[in-house]
Parts: C-alpha cells; sequence; structure tokens
C-alpha cells in the first residue's frame, strides 16, 4: 500500500513541479506583463504582452484589414511597426516589398508584442468602427449562394465607398476555439446607410461561409467590422472592364447602382463567369442596367454549360472570353473580383493585352 | 557502471551505435521529414538540443528520486513527462529569443515529444548504467547520430528526385529501403567499440 502511495505520491509531485515550472515560464516568457504600446504619436496605452498585434488592435476596436483571419496569408494587415516587434519574421516577407521593409511594415497578425511598441497605422483605418447588426434578410442567389442583409441598429449610419468590404466577426460554433473573421463585399449601393448586403457562397469546410449558411437566420445578430478596402471605381474617362467570378459579383452590383444613383458616366462592360445556368443570379438586374447607364453592357459566360440549360450566351473561361471581346486594351482600367486563381489568370491576359499593371484592381480574399 | 570515457561513448553514439540506424528509433519523422535537406537540418538539430537536455535531466529525475524511493519501474512514464515538459520549456525559449528560429522549426518542435528516440536514449542510459557525464555525452552523441542520419537521408533523397523510382515505391517505400541500405552501412563499424 505504501509503495503504491510513493509512487502516486512522487508522479503526482513530479508533475506538478514540471507544471508549475511551465506556468511560471509562460509568464515570464510568453505573457510578458503589460507593455506600452504608442498608435500614430497618440499616448501610450497599457496592453498585455506577448499577444499577436493584430489581436491587441481589435481588442482596442482599432481594425486592421485582414481578409485571412490573421494566418498570415492574405498580406492585408500592413502596419508600420517604428519602435519594438522584432526582425521581420520568415512568415512576413513573401508579403512585403523590399522598400517596405526598409519602411518598417510589417504584418500585424505575425508581430507579437512582447515589449514596448510605437506603431503607425493609416487615419482611415481608425475610422473603421465595430457595428452589432440584424440579420434582415436572407435570400438563397443559387443552390450555394446567399445574399444576406444586414441592418444598423436605428440612427445608425454606415457610410462606405461603393466596391469597400467588411468583415464577419464569426462567432462560436462547433468545435470553434475562438471568433474568426472573414472579409465580404459589400453588395447594396452607399445611398443605402442603414443595411449591407453580403453575397456569400458556400465554401466546404470554410468556417464563416458554412456558419452563414448552416446556422445563420433571419433576427439573429451578428457583429461587423468595416469598411475596408481601396476597390472603388476611378472616375477617370478611361474605359473600364468588370470581371466578376461566382460571388465576385457583390462589389460591382454596389458600384453600378452607385454609378445610376450619381448619374456617373463611364464606359464599362461587366463580364460575369460562372460555370452553368444554375450558378447565375441576378441577371435581370444586371441586363437593366443596359438601360439606365449609356456605355454599360453585361457579358454573362457560362464555362461549362449543362446540355439542359439552353444556353445561348458566350461560353468558355471567363479570361478567353474578355480576350475575344475585347482587341488591345491599352489605357484601360480592369477591376477583378473572385477567386485568387481567376483573379491570377485574368491579371495575366489583361497585361498581355496591354492593361497597365496599376491599373488592374482587384481585392483577393485567400 | 561501465567505465568507458564519456568521449568514446560520445563517438560511438554516432558512429558505431547510431540510435537510427541501429536502434531504428525516431523512424517516423525520419521518413516524413526527410524531404529538404533544410528542415531536416532543423530537426537534426532541435532532436539532438532536446536529447542532450533530457539525458541529463532523466538522469537526475532517476538517480536522485526514482532509484532511491525503489521506483525505477516509474521510468518510462517519469521520463516521458519529463520530456514533454522540456519541449515545452524549449519552445518556449526559442519563441521569445529567436522568432526567426521558432518559425523555421515550426511543428518539429512540438513534434520532438513523441520521438521515440529521445526516449530510447534515456531508457538505455538506465540499462547501461552510465553516470551523469557519461549520460550527457550519450544523449549529445546520440542526437549527432540522429541528426546526421536525417541529413544524410535528406541530401539521398534530394537526389533521388532526379532519379527513376518505381511509382509503386515513391516517397515513404524508397526511404525506407534507403534506410536499410545505410543501416547495413552501419553495421560495419559495429563491435568496435562495446555498448
Amino acid at each position: 500500500m505504501a509503495d503504491v502511495l510513493t509512487a502516486v505520491g512522487v508522479l503526482v509531485g513530479l508533475g506538478a513541479f514540471l507544471a508549475l515550472i511551465l506556468v511560471v515560464a509562460e509568464r515570464r516568457l510568453v505573457h510578458s506583463g503589460p507593455v506600452r504600446l504608442t498608435i500614430n504619436d497618440a499616448d501610450p496605452v497599457e496592453v498585455p504582452g506577448g499577444e499577436p498585434l493584430l489581436s491587441v488592435l481589435r481588442e482596442r476596436k482599432i481594425f486592421v484589414p485582414s481578409a485571412c483571419g490573421g494566418r498570415g496569408s492574405c498580406g492585408l494587415c500592413k502596419v508600420r511597426v517604428l519602435e519594438g516587434g522584432g526582425s521581420v519574421l520568415p512568415t512576413e516577407t513573401p508579403h512585403l516589398l523590399p522598400d517596405e521593409i526598409e519602411g518598417r511594415v510589417r504584418l500585424a497578425c505575425q508581430v507579437k508584442v512582447r515589449d514596448d511598441t510605437a506603431i503607425e497605422i493609416p487615419a482611415h483605418l481608425m475610422e473603421v468602427e465595430e457595428y452589432e447588426v440584424r440579420v434582415e434578410a436572407i435570400e438563397e442567389l443559387t443552390y450555394d449562394i446567399r445574399r444576406v442583409r444586414l441592418a444598423f441598429g436605428p440612427g445608425v449610419e454606415f457610410r462606405f465607398r461603393a466596391g469597400q468590404y467588411v468583415q464577419i466577426e464569426t462567432p462560436i460554433y462547433d468545435g470553434l476555439g475562438e471568433p474568426v473573421y472573414r472579409a465580404y463585399s459589400i453588395s447594396s449601393p452607399p445611398q443605402d446607410t442603414g443595411a449591407v448586403e453580403l453575397i456569400i457562397r458556400k465554401v466546404p469546410r470554410g468556417i464563416c461561409t458554412t456558419f452563414v449558411h448552416e446556422l445563420l437566420l433571419v433576427g439573429d445578430r451578428l457583429r461587423i467590422n468595416g469598411p475596408y478596402g481601396d476597390f472603388y471605381l476611378r472616375e477617370t474617362p478611361a474605359e473600364a472592364v468588370f470581371i466578376a467570378g461566382g460571388s465576385g459579383l457583390a462589389p460591382f452590383e454596389s458600384i453600378l447602382a452607385d454609378m445610376a444613383a450619381r448619374g456617373v458616366r463611364k464606359k464599362v462592360t461587366l463580364f460575369f463567369g460562372a460555370v452553368s445556368r444554375r450558378d447565375l443570379y441576378d441577371l435581370e438586374r444586371l441586363h437593366a442596367y443596359g438601360e439606365r447607364l449609356p456605355g454599360f453592357s453585361f457579358v454573362p459566360a457560362l464555362s461549362h454549360p449543362d446540355p439542359g440549360d439552353d444556353w445561348q450566351g458566350e461560353t468558355g473561361l471567363i479570361t478567353d472570353v474578355v480576350a475575344r471581346h475585347h482587341g488591345a486594351m491599352e489605357g484601360m482600367e480592369a477591376y477583378l473580383c473572385g477567386s485568387p486563381g481567376m483573379i491570377d489568370a485574368c491579371v495575366r491576359v489583361l497585361t498581355d493585352k496591354g492593361v497597365a499593371e496599376d491599373r488592374i484592381f482587384y481585392d483577393k480574399f485567400a | 557502471m561501465t567505465s568507458q570515457g564519456a568521449f568514446t561513448i560520445f563517438i560511438a553514439a554516432i558512429f558505431i551505435n547510431n540510435i537510427l540506424l541501429s536502434n531504428f528509433l525516431g523512424m517516423c519523422p525520419f521518413i516524413a521529414v526527410s524531404r529538404e535537406v533544410r528542415t531536416a537540418a532543423g530537426l537534426g538539430a532541435a532532436v539532438a538540443f532536446v536529447m542532450t537536455l533530457t539525458s541529463g535531466l532523466n538522469y537526475l529525475v532517476y538517480a536522485y528520486l526514482l532509484e532511491p524511493l525503489g521506483l525505477e519501474y516509474l521510468r518510462y512514464i517519469a521520463f516521458i513527462v519529463v520530456i514533454a515538459a522540456t519541449v515545452q520549456l524549449v519552445e518556449m525559449v526559442i519563441e521569445r529569443t529567436s522568432p526567426v528560429l521558432y518559425y523555421a522549426l515550426g511543428i518539429f518542435l512540438p513534434l520532438i515529444t513523441v520521438n521515440c528516440a529521445i526516449l530510447g536514449v534515456s531508457l538505455f542510459m538506465v540499462i547501461r548504467q552510465y553516470s551523469f557525464v557519461q549520460s550527457l555525452a550519450y544523449g549529445a552523441g546520440s542526437g549527432v547520430g540522429w541528426a546526421l542520419a536525417i541529413l544524410a537521408m535528406a541530401g539521398l533523397r534530394r537526389k533521388m528526385k532526379r532519379s527513376r523510382v518505381p511509382a509503386a515505391l515513391e516517397g515513404p517505400g524508397i526511404t525506407v529501403i534507403l534506410a536499410g541500405i545505410m543501416a547495413l552501412a552501419f553495421i560495419g563499424f559495429s563491435g568496435m567499440v562495446p555498448m
């Protein structure tokens, strides 16, 4: 009996001793106590040490854009770290240009706040706010794409530029340890300040899209933050092409509605690529802009129409359809929204056709 | 207690009684992580470091806690606990002091916890009745030996990319065969120093 007790006692003692060492080490090494964070030369604030800069800022209600939710894959959460932050990590280098590294630009999701830190954030990001919204309507656009209308509370006016996006905070649901943030373009026009509409396609095993498609109900409350992004229409005399794939139609619906409301004149062709007829939506609404907007034309295209689709329109990959419609494209602008693969393919075709690289605009939500 | 010098044990653990190629311990990471020379080097270095550290710590736990209380049979579970805690601690220290190394090692560091070669070294040290210094030498030697073996394998596999391997043997299959041939080569050294 005594043997058993000693054995258990020794094991428990050893385990407890090691656990104690680990706890102390974690206190000392990982959570290094409060540190001072200075943002844009304002007075320093005390924040807990050891956390990624992105989440520290989020807790302070400063929303740096991040489409991937802090995984270091989208490269959007760039901030200038003037003091502290350690050296640039291998996870950041693919997203930083040499002169950005020189200018002390870092990815906020990769920088851990361990020592006193001073950072600089573009002023407009300080205006990004968090909102509590109510799901006002959910509309099934196709078998895997939904339009969700989110209404702000009474008295709230949400101001944004057509083409910008917001982030949804996905609440904690099965097995999800912490809230994650995912970015979606706004499809409603900026004149509608009381609500935003988002077009969300279900991604297999996607954390937020699964939530939106399987759990979200009309009347639910959600938190979103925004607006973000510089994907808005440049009001220049240049002719433009809009290329949308799947749920990537969202920002263009907002931009077109805004153009119609404000009477913006610009020669625009919207290409909408989908697989087959069951993936198309909002066609009537988009065709109708042909009458309201002088110089607008709409080209839906299917890459693999089903035999039963009875499809008279364009077929083929969206890049081929664009190439067929336009000869040389020098001096034109291009706006892209869709999967990263589609965007890469379009950028290649467009630059081959003579569109200047700084005249191609897109948000890549990886 | 064996009377071999610590240096002899160190060299013997690297070449003559290589923990990986003569005892076949730590095979899973050896096969899984030997695709790239860079990552193999990172993992090898991490294993060598943790092995040295844990053989010393486990020696202290065994000689000053388990043996005096007659609890030698608890060594398996005690050693594992010590190894797991050490790996955690090393992970935190590296994250704090060198984020670059931390990201380079990535997932490999926590994986070391379940590398059986680490536990094997601690158990051999008990069976062979090494002293503290001998244990450290054995741990360090085995770690370096393991690192050398995985580096050699990664080098071979880099060359293999350009060779025509039968489709059925690609990946782990040919790697196991290579490991076998490497082990045969190491048998040539066996018996030079009895261990």
